[in-house]
């Protein structure tokens, strides 16, 4: 660590220009904030990149943009949110993650407190998961030309031996399964934004699911597809899938969980759960004969607790996603179209 | 009771089915306007067609506020926003109704415009507070249901000695509407379109109540049924109207009992009468002009009348070739008789009102119903 007159003032000091211009300032950011909550020995060597060895088999390797508002919010941050998010995307091929790069573009004025404590979730998110961030990148923009924060996470993964997950394999006759709630994310956001007040008790359910994942693909290695239903919510990744694969899904209203404060939460505010986003979900899709093996080792895990079968893959080559409702009728779940917008009486 | 399950029971749900089959005289077909976007909404969002005998047919109204603003009242309130330099306050809804050349309130926001999406009018009310240096209008739309809200903000912005803050006031009024579909030459003497009874709105009746229906029923003798808006609720009703029908009866009667009384919410109703009087004419995307169909804000509390604050000027509709929003809105035509329906006009492109609103015919039918059409 080099040697700095003064510490980095973490309680009201703020990012300035100098931090990004590569100078002893920026220096002193990354050592007294980055290296510190980070800490692991290939980003201590202190070089623009990594260098680590490839183990043999597929690699898998995904990237995210975190841009959310608020920063802070019941059960995460946006910190936390970015390892979460790539971790999953990149565990989704039934890899397993190895490492993660983190890029940072900073806005004039944004508090170093609030920095010290969104590096300090993510050291915290990285250290839970197993997996390190060992290389990142800082840049500062001028006041007004950014949102405060956006980050940017690259995670790579090996794929084992025997694995071929991919959102085009979806077969006629597979069961679907849910790992847990749905719309969990979506409205603990809504509930803290600007303008929308009402007070519930739901968290964001942000989470790693590269363990249970690791335990899936190891009891059944037939898994065909993988997908965490984030923007867009489940709906989404539904058509996503059955548009790929090139077949139709149906699934059952009954069979889908919900916590009873989140329906109340959307019966509020005119949306739909099936369309909210879900940060520490996954849908998989599977040869039916291996249904209950797959809910069993979610149930066993504790991100797993309330997962569901909720349908199955069918012959369409239109590819529709259509649901039987509670009440016994039918209905297309089509694609979002724009944002979710709540209804006016 | 926690109201959100128990009203879309399965169990129920075939109970009702069987009634209504049983119910149903199959020598005859039940034509049955669901006036409220609500209902539409409902119907589709649960597949309760898919309960019904052949012979039940639901017709879709004009029940839907957002469907029925002439894209005059938009192309007013982009002019506030771009003239006048307002935050302009509106309901989700109204951002992507396309209006003139396209434009719209959410695509004014992304060029810079202040567009900001409330959910009641107490964020209005809150964004005036904060903006004491800037004009916040508030873009009112809606039937009976959503007026009483707008009486009370101005109530509150006059009591606080608010000077920032006036109202766009496109409220409407139901049985205005009713009378113009009703009395329109396809019903009352072409009848190319046979509207055997209605479903009467659930909460436009909770303020007005059900009192103001029996005219309709006595006059144009058709039953109407208020029902409630969870789908066994359209069900029940449909049973209602099915059984005054086969007796040949024409009364109003209430099935949402749970929430409407005969003479609704008088409080409210009193509110409205302090600060609304009836526009003499009001152009309806649709239906053309209405007479007595809308609410202006009285002079007395004239400096909250956005129209009387600023100088808007007259700004003629212009509909888009080929859309078929005005005969839907009345029932005459269905969203699959539309050319534009599902091939130039998607919810991600609406050319017009009916596929935007969550409340239109057009949105309802593509986003819940289309695959029947298709496989």
């Amino acid at each position: 660590m080099r040697p700095y007159t003064t510490k980095l003032d973490l309680k009201s000091g703020t990012v300035e220009m100098n931090h990004g211009s590569g100078g002893r300032a920026m220096a002193q950011l990354i050592d007294e904030l980055f290296v510190r909550h980070f800490d692991n020995e290939l980003l201590r060597q202190a070089n623009d990149m990594a260098t680590f060895e490839i183990p043999a088999g597929r690699m898998s390797i995904s990237t995210d943009g975190h841009v959310i508002s608020p920063l802070f919010f019941p059960g995460g941050d946006i910190g936390s949110l970015s390892i979460h998010g790539t971790l999953n995307d990149v565990s989704m091929s039934g890899a397993r993650p190895l490492y993660i790069a983190a890029g940072f573009i900073l806005e004039e004025g944004f508090p170093l407190a609030d920095l010290d404590r969104i590096i300090a979730s993510m050291g915290a998110a990285s250290k839970q998961a197993g997996v390190p961030v060992v290389t990142g990148d800082t840049k500062v923009v001028e006041r007004g030309s950014g949102d405060g924060i956006f980050i940017t996470t690259t995670a790579v993964g090996v794929v084992p031996e025997g694995i071929n997950i991919s959102g085009d394999r979806a077969q006629p006759g597979d069961v679907i399964l849910v790992s847990g709630t749905l719309g969990d994310h979506g409205v603990a956001i809504l509930s803290s934004r600007e303008h929308l007040e009402f007070e519930t008790t739901i968290e964001s359910d942000s989470a790693a699911l590269h363990g249970m994942i690791a335990n899936l693909v190891n009891a059944v290695p037939e898994i065909h597809c993988l997908r965490d239903p984030t923007r867009g919510g489940l709906a989404t990744t539904l058509n996503e899938m059955a548009q790929q694969s090139g077949v139709g899904i149906e699934i059952r209203e009954s069979n889908l969980p919900v916590q009873p404060a989140v329906h109340a939460a959307c019966e509020l505010l005119g949306l739909d759960p099936l369309y909210v986003a879900n940060e520490g979900k996954l849908v998989c899709i599977a040869p039916a004969e291996h249904a209950e093996t797959l809910l069993t080792t979610m149930h066993k895990h504790p991100l797993g607790n309330n997962a569901a079968i909720i349908g199955e893959v069918v012959e369409d080559k239109l590819g529709f996603v259509q649901m039987k409702t509670q009440l016994g009728g039918s209905r297309v779940i089509d694609w979002l179209a724009g944002e979710q917008l709540p209804r006016i009486c | 009771m926690k109201y959100i399950d128990e009203f879309r029971s399965g169990e129920l749900a075939q109970k009702l089915a069987t009634k209504i089959e049983q119910a149903v005289d199959p020598a005859r077909d039940y034509r049955l306007m669901e006036f409220c976007g609500g209902h539409t909404h409902a119907i589709f969002r649960y597949g309760v067609q898919d309960l019904m005998p052949e012979n039940i047919h639901f017709i879709h109204g004009p029940g839907c506020p957002v469907c029925v603003l002439p894209t005059t009242r938009i192309d007013q309130a982009l002019y506030l926003l771009e003239q006048e330099d307002v935050i302009l306050c509106s309901y989700g809804d109204l951002l992507r109704v396309p209006a003139s050349d396209r434009n719209s309130l959410l695509k004014a926001k992304a060029a810079g415009a202040d567009v900001r999406m409330v959910y009641s009018t107490q964020d209005t009310l809150k964004i005036a507070r904060d903006n004491p240096d800037r004009e916040v209008v508030f873009f009112a739309i809606g039937f009976e249901t959503t007026t009483p809200p707008t009486a009370v903000a101005i109530q509150q912005a006059a009591a606080e000695g608010l000077q920032n803050l006036s109202v766009f006031c496109n409220h409407v009024l139901t049985p205005a509407a009713i009378q113009n579909i009703l009395e329109s030459p396809e019903v009352r003497e072409i009848g190319t379109v046979t509207i055997d009874g209605f479903f009467g709105p659930s909460h436009v009746s909770a303020i007005i109540g059900s009192r103001p229906y029996e005219f309709f029923a006595e006059e144009f003798q058709r039953p109407v049924v208020i029902a409630g808006f969870e789908p066994l609720d359209v069900m029940q009703s449909t049973l209602m109207l099915v059984q005054q029908l086969n007796e040949g009866r024409y009364e109003v009667e209430n099935e949402y009992h749970r929430v409407v009384t005969r003479e609704g919410n008088t409080k409210a109703q009193a509110l409205v009468a302090e600060m609304f009087e009836l526009r003499p004419l009001f152009e309806w995307r649709g239906l053309g002009a209405v007479p007595y169909s809308a609410l202006r804000i009285k002079q007395s509390y004239a400096t909250f009348d956005s129209e009387q604050r600023f100088n808007i000027p007259d700004i003629p509709s212009r509909e888009i070739k080929g859309c078929e929003c005005p005969a839907i809105l009345r029932g005459a035509k269905v969203p699959s008789d539309c050319k534009l329906f599902g091939t130039v006009c998607t919810p991600e492109n609406p050319m017009g009102s009916c596929m935007v609103s969550s409340e239109g015919a057009c949105a309802a039918y593509w986003s819940y119903g289309r695959f029947r059409e298709q496989s």
